[in-house]
């Protein structure tokens, strides 16, 4: 037999001062890459608040002023939203959240809900889905300014019996061939102002936690 | 062992092509071919990794003793992919946000693994890093050409996003082949990119018999046997 003890630990070394060699690698690497990494990660945040509330509407680090919370009331399947928080000296100016509609045609839609201090939307924003292109896709802004619609709108804005697709009776429009996708953003954005309008104090004053 | 490095090089891009032949690493071939930008950052992400994996397990040939070499390089690629993965998100993070799970998918793809093992523990540095090299790009090539012709077919351009792979040079490089196209969603979808990559590789069997009928029979049947062997 050539599986002799000899052999056997000089693999068990080999193999762990690869091991060595590459978590060396790695961590070299993890340091000089770390603070640039994070520049950009702040760059894509600051750009996607930034089209929903204007930079000089707010004075603090926004992207690092964030909350995060689970209410499965509000927003269900165990999601966990973060919710950025922009304050002109101090003062309490619009969050953001980051909710996702789960009603959607094909799993997930992720939202960014921007709601100003007084509850009246500052903007809703698309960061991904998989709803069916050419239909469901609408929703992007890219493709139609349908998520624009919802811009000024608040909870009596339309009153509580609008806030659906036409088909349902509703103020919003519904894509041809497609009346999910947009029923499941209507739904969700709805859900996340009734949410601020009754634990707005609460989003504003919590301090600043992240989720891992 | 005398490299015949020409051999290496028409091997890797052309006679056994991973996309197109071989016919590995499909699952990123296929996932992010929608544009040819999004191939060619793949493409140049899994070029870099060939090189550097086929170039440390041809480093540490004499350390790995056979019975161990399978996790060996599992840990080399991984290390790699890993490096790769945070280079990209320091300085093309767009990109990276774009080609996503995929990178670190890499370290799946069975034609780097297949490399390290079929090449690279054999040969020397340099043998193999042109080895990793031309596989490399022959999967690259593969990945262009995909894109290519589902954007064209799909959207009817050509290089859009650009700017995310070259920056603020890029974005004039967009070409809109044919105008006021209306799209053809298939061609996005996943059905077409199998569609398109079988029509690639009937291609490519077409190109390879019209040369094998000029020039006669020996090619032809050595290019076969070739592609059985080749696959792991």
């Amino acid at each position: 037999m050539s599986f002799t003890h000899k052999s056997v630990f000089r693999s068990a070394a080999s193999l762990a001062l690869i091991a060595i060699m590459g978590t060396t690698l790695l961590a070299g690497v993890n340091r000089l890459t770390k603070a640039r990494i994070a520049a950009q990660e702040k760059r894509v945040i600051l750009n996607q608040l930034g089209q929903l509330i204007s930079p000089d509407r707010y004075n603090n680090e926004l992207q690092l002023d964030l909350f995060t919370f689970q209410d499965d009331l509000y927003f269900p399947q165990g999601q966990t939203v973060v919710t950025y928080r922009a304050r002109l000296d101090d003062k309490a100016v619009a969050v953001v959240m980051k909710i996702a509609a789960v009603n959607g045609y094909n799993g997930k839609i992720n939202l960014l809900v921007g709601i100003n201090e007084d509850g009246t939307l500052c903007g809703v924003r698309v960061t991904s889905h998989k709803e069916t292109p050419g239909l469901g896709d609408a929703i992007e802004l890219e493709k139609d300014d349908w998520i624009l619609g919802f811009f000024g709108r608040s909870l009596d804005n339309p009153p509580p019996a609008g806030w659906a697709v036409k088909r349902d009776g509703g103020e919003f429009d519904q894509f041809t061939g497609a009346t999910i996708t947009p029923r499941a953003v209507v739904d969700a954005v709805r859900l996340a102002l009734e949410y601020f309008s009754a634990h707005k104090s609460f989003l504003f004053e919590s301090a600043v936690n992240h989720a891992d | 062992m005398q490299i015949d490095y020409q051999q290496v090089f028409s091997d890797g891009i052309w006679r056994q092509n991973t996309g197109l032949v071989v016919l590995l690493g499909l699952c990123p071939l296929l996932a992010v071919t929608n544009t040819v930008i999004n191939g060619l950052g793949l493409g140049l992400a899994t070029i870099l990794t060939l090189v550097f994996t086929n170039l440390t397990v041809s480093l540490t040939r004499g350390l790995v003793r056979p019975e161990i070499r399978i996790p060996a390089y599992v840990l080399i690629i991984a290390s790699v992919v890993t490096v790769i993965e945070l280079l990209m998100q320091a300085w093309l993070y767009d990109l990276y946000r774009v080609l996503g799970i995929f990178i670190p998918l890499i370290v799946t793809n069975c034609a780097i693994l297949g490399r390290a093992e079929a090449f690279a523990s054999r040969n020397a540095p340099l043998p193999s890093v042109a080895d990793g090299l031309a596989t490399g790009l022959g999967f690259c090539l593969a990945l262009v050409a995909l894109g290519a012709f589902r954007e064209v077919i799909g959207h009817g351009t050509l290089m859009s996003q650009a700017g995310l792979l070259f920056g603020d040079l890029g974005a004039s490089l967009q070409l809109s082949i044919i105008p006021d196209y209306p799209g053809f969603l298939l061609a996005m979808l996943p059905p077409g990119a199998f569609i398109s990559l079988g029509l690639l590789i009937a291609a490519k069997s077409w190109l390879d018999t019209h040369r094998a009928a000029a020039s006669p029979s020996a090619q032809q049947t050595k290019a076969n046997t070739d592609c059985q062997n080749g696959n792991p």
